[in-house]
C-alpha cells in the first residue's frame, strides 16, 4: 500500500489521533507558558515523564488500596482517581519548577532562563534514574483493553479512551481560558504583558496557575500514554517532549488552538511516514516536513507576527 | 554592592602582573619537568594512590583524607617551584620582553603554554585526553557565542554541525589512510594522513556550514525564538539521517579513525579557532553581528546589511563547529549518531553560559570550570548530572549573564605591550 493508500486507510486515522493527543496534550503547556511569558519552558517534557511516574505509584497504591477492600476493585474508579490525583500532584511538579527555574529570572535575558529550563529537565531525569534505579517500570493496566471492529478497523477501547478525554480537556481548558476571569487574566497578559499589572491583576498568581494547568495536562498524558505502552523509563520523556515542543511550533506559538492543531498534525505526519515508508525514516521525513512548513509559513499554522515579537 | 568577579580581577591582575606571564609560563615549565623526575616518589611519600591526575580533584569528594597530601603535593611539585623560578627568572624575562614586537611575544608565550601543557600532559595518559577535550570544548564553546552571545540569537545545532564534521572527517580518513572493511584497502599511504588531517578537517567543517546553509536561508528572515526552533529540528534530522546511512554504521556508529588528533594538533587547531574568533569579532563584521543583536533597525538604518551578517556569523559558528567535530571524533576514536544529540547541545550551553556571553576569554574560562568541575565531580558517577544543573542554575539566578558575560579579561601585559609599540614611531 502506498502513501496515498495508508493516507485513506481509517486504521491510521486512529493511530494518529492517538499519537496527537498526546503530543497536543504536551503542546498546550508549552504554549500557554509562551503565551504569556515568551518563553520556552523546555522542562515541560520531563514534567511529562514525572506525571507519568506519579501515576504508576498512585495507581499502584490505588490498587493495594482495592485489593485490601478499601475501595471498590472497579478498574474504572481506580482509572478516574488516578487520573484526577495525578493532574493534581502534576501541577505541584509545575508549579515547583516556576519557582525554582523561572521566577529568579523573571527579568533576565530569555536565553537564561532557557538554560535554567535544561538543567531543571536534566536534573529531573537524573533524579529519576538515581532514585529509582535504572530499571524499567511496568504501568498496571486498570482497564481490561478490549478490540472493537468498526467495519474492517481495530480499535482498542483505550485508544478511544486516550482520544475522547484529550479532546475534552482541551475543550476543558478552552472554557477556562475563555469564560472565567482567571481565564480573562491569561489572555490579556498574552496580550499585553507590561499593562495588565497595572490593572490590578495578580500576576505572579496567574503565571503560576499557567504552569499548573499545562502541567497538570503533561501529568494527563502521562497516564494515558502509559496505558497505551506502560514501559516507563526516565528518559521517556525527552524525544516526546521535544517533538510536542516542535508540534506548539507548528501549530503557532502561544496558540491554544495552535498546539491542539500542530499536536494532531505532528501525529499524523509521523504515522503516516511510519506506515508508508521504513519506520527508521520517521524522524527525518518528519523533521523535514516541519522545517518545510516553518520556511513558508515561520510563525506557524495559526500564530500571528505579534506573538512572536520579543519582549526586551 | 559590587559583585565578587569585579572585586577579584583586580586582585588578580595585580598578583599575575606583578610579574611579567612568561615568567610564569617558565616556572610552570620547570614545575612540569621537576614532576617528571619526581613527581612519583613525592606521591608515594604523601601516601597518595598515585600520581594526581587532574591536580587530585576527584580526591576531593572519594576520599576526603587525602586532602591534605594532595595539597602538599601541589604545594611541594608545582606552586613552590613555580614562584621561585617565576621570581628568578622575572628580570631576564623583563629584559627580554622588551625587544619583542607584539606578534613575537605571543607566540612566543603560546610556544611556552604548549610545551607547559605537554610536558605536564604527558605524564599521564589520561591528562593528555581531558586536555585535547578540553580543546574540542574551548572550540565549540567560543563558536557557539559568535551566535548565542554576539549575534544575540539562540541556536542549539552545534550537536549537529559537530556530527556533520565528524562524519565526514572520519570517512574521509578511513577512506584514505586505513584498510576497513567497508571501505576497502587504504587508498594513500597511511604515513600521510597527518599531513592530510587538517585539509579534511576544513573539508568537514566546510560539510558543516554548507548544512548550516539550509538552516540560515529561511530562518534569518525573521526574528525571535526561530532559530531555536529550526536548529532543533536540524539536529534531529541529522542525527537520523546518520541513523539511516548504513554505508557509515548507522546506529551501530563508526571507528578506525586513525590516531591522528595528538595534542599538538588539538592545541593548534584550538588557538587557531580563538583566535580568528577573537578577530571576528573585533572586525567590522563582528561589532555589525553586535548591533544587529542590540538593535536590528538601528543597524540597518547604518547601512549594515542585517541577513549578510547573520548568516556569516552563523556559518563561521557551524564551520568551527563541524572542525571540532572532526576533532573529537578522532580524539575519541568512535563515534555514533547519538554521541551528537540534544544532550551533547545542551552541555556545551551549558559551558557556554556558565562562563558568560559575548567574551572570548569567558568561553574559555567556562568550558575549564565545567571540565574541572565534571573532573571534581566524576567520583559521584551518576549523582554529577543532579549537581552539575543546581550549579548551573544558581550561576543563572544569581549571575544571569554568566561569570565573565560581556567583558573580556584584560591582559595587562599584552594592552600595555601595544600600546608601547604603537607610541614607537612617534618617538624616532
Amino acid at each position: 500500500m502506498g502513501f496515498l493508500g495508508q493516507l485513506l486507510d481509517p486504521q491510521q486515522w486512529f493511530n494518529a489521533l492517538q499519537w496527537g493527543s498526546f503530543y497536543a496534550l504536551i503542546a498546550l503547556g508549552y504554549s500557554m507558558v509562551y503565551s504569556i511569558l515568551m518563553l520556552f519552558n523546555f522542562a515541560h517534557g520531563d514534567v511529562f515523564m514525572v506525571g507519568a511516574y506519579i501515576g504508576f505509584f498512585v495507581a499502584t497504591g490505588f490498587l493495594v488500596l482495592a485489593s485490601a477492600g478499601i475501595i471498590p476493585a472497579s478498574g474504572w474508579l481506580i482509572f478516574v482517581l488516578t487520573l484526577v490525583l495525578t493532574m493534581l500532584l502534576t501541577s505541584f511538579v509545575g508549579m515547583a519548577v516556576e519557582r525554582v527555574a523561572y521566577r529568579p529570572l523573571r527579568n533576565a535575558p530569555r536565553a537564561s532562563a532557557a538554560i535554567t529550563g535544561l538543567m531543571v529537565g536534566i536534573f529531573l531525569e537524573t533524579g529519576n534514574l538515581a532514585l529509582l534505579g535504572a530499571s524499567r517500570r511496568t504501568f498496571p493496566s486498570l482497564i481490561e483493553t478490549k478490540t472493537f471492529q468498526i467495519g474492517s478497523v481495530y480499535v482498542t477501547n483505550i485508544k478511544i479512551l486516550t482520544i475522547v478525554l484529550s479532546l475534552a480537556l482541551m475543550l476543558a481548558l478552552h472554557l477556562f481560558v475563555q469564560k472565567t476571569k482567571t481565564g480573562m487574566a491569561m489572555r490579556a497578559m498574552s496580550y499585553d504583558y507590561a499593562a495588565v499589572p497595572l490593572m490590578g491583576v495578580p500576576m505572579d498568581r496567574v503565571i503560576v496557575l499557567t504552569f499548573a494547568l499545562g502541567s497538570a495536562l503533561a501529568g494527563a498524558a502521562g497516564v494515558l500514554f502509559s496505558m497505551s505502552y506502560p514501559v516507563l523509563e526516565p528518559y521517556m520523556g525527552l524525544l516526546i517532549g521535544w517533538k510536542a515542543f516542535v508540534a506548539a511550533i507548528l501549530g503557532g506559538r502561544g496558540s491554544i488552538l495552535g498546539a491542539v492543531i500542530g499536536g494532531f498534525l505532528l501525529g499524523f505526519i509521523e504515522i503516516l511516514v511510519a506506515a508508508a515508508f521504513v519506520s527508521t525514516m520517521r524522524d527525518l521525513i518528519a523533521f523535514s516536513i516541519v522545517l518545510l512548513i516553518l520556511t513558508f509559513r515561520p510563525y506557524g499554522l495559526f500564530g500571528e507576527e505579534y506573538s512572536a515579537r520579543l519582549r526586551i | 554592592m559590587k559583585d565578587w568577579i569585579t572585586r577579584l580581577l583586580p586582585f588578580l591582575k595585580r598578583w599575575l602582573g606583578g610579574l611579567p606571564l612568561g615568567s610564569w609560563l617558565i616556572g610552570a615549565l620547570v614545575a612540569g619537568l621537576l614532576e617528571h623526575v619526581f613527581g612519583a616518589t613525592l606521591s608515594y611519600a604523601l601516601w597518595l594512590h598515585s600520581l594526581p591526575a587532574i591536580f587530585g580533584l576527584s580526591v576531593i569528594l572519594s576520599e576526603p583524607t587525602l586532602i591534605p597530601s594532595v595539597v602538599l603535593y601541589l604545594l611541594i611539585m608545582y606552586f613552590i617551584p613555580m614562584y621561585i623560578v617565576a621570581r628568578l627568572s622575572a628580570p631576564f624575562v623583563r629584559r627580554v620582553e622588551q625587544h619583542f614586537s607584539p606578534r613575537v611575544y605571543i607566540i612566543v608565550h603560546l610556544i611556552l603554554l604548549y610545551l607547559v601543557l605537554q610536558v605536564w600532559g604527558t605524564v599521564d595518559e589520561y591528562r593528555l585526553l581531558v586536555l585535547r577535550l578540553l580543546g574540542v570544548g574551548i572550540m565549540l564553546t567560543t563558536s557557539l557565542n559568535l551566535v548565542n552571545g554576539w549575534m544575540g540569537e539562540f541556536s542549539v545545532a552545534v550537536a549537529g554541525f559537530m556530527s556533520v564534521g565528524a562524519y565526514v572527517s572520519s570517512v574521509l580518513m578511513v577512506w584514505g589512510f586505513v584498510n576497513d572493511d567497508v571501505f576497502g584497502p587504504a587508498v594513500l599511504p597511511p604515513s600521510l594522513a597527518p599531513f592530510a588531517f587538517p585539509f579534511v578537517l576544513i573539508i568537514g567543517g566546510l560539510a558543516a556550514a554548507i548544512t548550516a546553509l539550509a538552516v540560515a536561508i529561511p530562518s534569518f528572515r525573521t526574528r525571535g525564538d526561530y532559530l531555536a526552533i529550526i536548529t532543533l529540528a536540524y539536529v534531529f534530522i541529522v542525527k537520523s539521517a546518520v541513523e539511516n546511512i548504513d554505508y557509515i554504521g548507522g546506529p551501530r556508529g563508526f571507528m578506525n579513525q586513525p590516531p591522528v588528533a595528538s595534542f599538538p594538533v588539538v592545541f593548534v587547531w584550538t588557538v587557531l579557532a580563538l583566535w580568528t574568533i577573537y578577530n571576528y569579532v573585533s572586525s567590522t563584521y563582528g561589532k555589525a553581528t553586535s548591533a544587529v543583536r542590540d538593535n536590528e533597525s538601528a543597524a540597518e538604518a547604518m547601512t549594515v546589511d542585517t541577513r549578510r551578517v547573520k548568516v556569516i556569523a552563523f556559518l563561521t559558528h557551524a564551520f568551527w563547529s563541524g572542525v571540532a567535530g572532526g576533532l573529537y571524533a578522532h580524539v575519541i576514536g568512535y563515534i555514533n549518531p547519538s554521541s551528537f544529540g540534544l544532550v551533547k547541545s545542551a552541555e556545551v550551553l551549558g559551558m557556554l553560559y556558565l562562563g558568560g556571553l559575548s567574551s572570548v576569554t569567558g568561553s574559555v574560562f567556562g568550558t575549564v570550570l565545567f571540565q574541572l568541575l565534571a573532573e571534581i565531580l566524576r567520583p559521584l558517577k551518576l549523582a554529577k548530572w543532579l549537581v552539575i544543573p543546581v550549579i548551573l542554575i544558581l550561576v543563572m539566578v544569581y549571575r544571569p549573564r554568566g561569570l565573565l558575560g560581556f567583558r573580556e579579561v584584560q591582559f595587562p601585559f599584552l594592552t600595555a605591550k601595544k600600546k608601547e609599540v604603537e607610541h614607537a614611531p612617534a618617538g624616532n
